[in-house]
């Protein structure tokens, strides 16, 4: 099932404050699109009761050599997250 | 004191020997105390009851990892739901009866080549609504910054060693999605009924920290009486 990965992007390696859902561990890696999963608010606003954007939200697959370098336990094993739409720029193959 | 007699201290010991557990309850934190003060203006301002509260915790703890077993089996012995399972996990868990509520669920499987594991790193996101309340462990600090990063090592110390050449996918549930893991199907286990393949599938397995149990010698008989004790 959705083995097919699509497009390659990089998670924005930016530090805002307040209630951020991309953990740190994964700003500024790369990885590819598993599945589009449709749009959602804006959990950065909704935190706060402010009137909440949505999003389109994608799962995105990460390999644990992009992850962690060279400290990954087995760099051919992988790491899907979800990320919101405006934490995601397109970037190419590393 | 039964044993006082003795020329040692059992000074604050029980009468079997053992140190006394400080008891479990502390003052009121701010939150429970602000907890219990809505719940009560909720309840005199008549917007809710102290039943309909009732029910709804009674409900929460009616949920457990029995339900995400019987959808489990049912997708091992159907392939029609196995693949809605895998194309929209809420219809499917839905079209069972169990509400998914208004997260969605991926189900992510296991095959010969792949074993899926599900954390969540933020915070303690679990698909609460087929499994119950996650276990303690899954909560902590140490379960949730290490599988990420050595997710082999860790599944070792849940006793679970995989080769090599199985690759490992460790699932971090950041936002919106649920996430459970639809396990292999065990060898010898052709025979079992869905009700009897319901009882291998643990929680861990599902959360993919374990693999189902293996069938015992007279799976049927004994798994029969498990389910009438119910």
């Amino acid at each position: 099932m959705a083995e097919t990965l699509h497009n390659w992007v990089r998670v924005r390696a930016m530090m805002p404050p307040g209630h951020v859902r991309t953990p740190s561990y994964l700003r500024g890696k790369r990885g590819q699109v598993e599945r589009p999963l449709g749009p959602f608010h804006n959990p950065e606003q909704l935190a706060y009761r402010l009137k909440a954007d949505q999003q389109p939200l994608y799962r995105v697959r990460f390999s644990m050599a992009e992850v962690w370098g060279k400290d990954a336990e087995n760099p051919g094993d992988t790491l899907d997250a979800e990320i919101y739409a405006h934490w995601l720029e397109p970037c190419d193959a590393p | 004191m039964p044993h006082d007699h003795h020329d040692h201290s059992h000074e604050g010991l029980s009468p079997s020997g053992h140190p006394y557990r400080a008891d479990n309850d502390g003052p009121l934190t701010y939150w429970q105390t602000m907890e219990i003060a809505m719940r009560e203006l909720l309840i005199e301002k008549g917007i809710t009851t102290a039943a309909q509260i009732t029910a709804r915790i009674e409900e929460m703890d009616r949920r457990s990892p029995a339900d995400g077993a019987m959808v489990i089996a049912r997708a091992w012995t159907d392939p029609e739901f196995k693949a809605l399972l895998l194309r929209d996990g809420s219809a499917a868990c839905k079209s069972m009866g169990f509400e998914p509520g208004v997260l969605r669920l991926i189900a992510v499987e296991n095959t010969p080549d792949v074993h899926n594991v599900i954390v969540c790193t933020l915070c303690s996101c679990y698909p609460r609504n087929l499994l119950g309340l996650p276990p303690d462990w899954y909560k902590t600090r140490a379960y949730r910054s290490r599988v990420v990063k050595e997710p082999r090592k860790v599944l070792a110390e849940f006793g679970l060693i995989l080769p090599d050449a199985v690759q490992v996918r460790v699932h971090d549930s950041t936002a919106d999605m649920r996430y459970i893991v639809l396990p292999a199907r065990p060898a010898g286990t052709e025979d079992l009924d869905q009700t009897a393949l319901a009882d291998l599938i643990t929680r861990d397995s599902m959360i993919g920290v374990g693999v189902p149990s293996q069938p015992t010698a007279q799976p049927t008989a004994q798994k029969t009486v498990t389910k009438a004790a119910r």
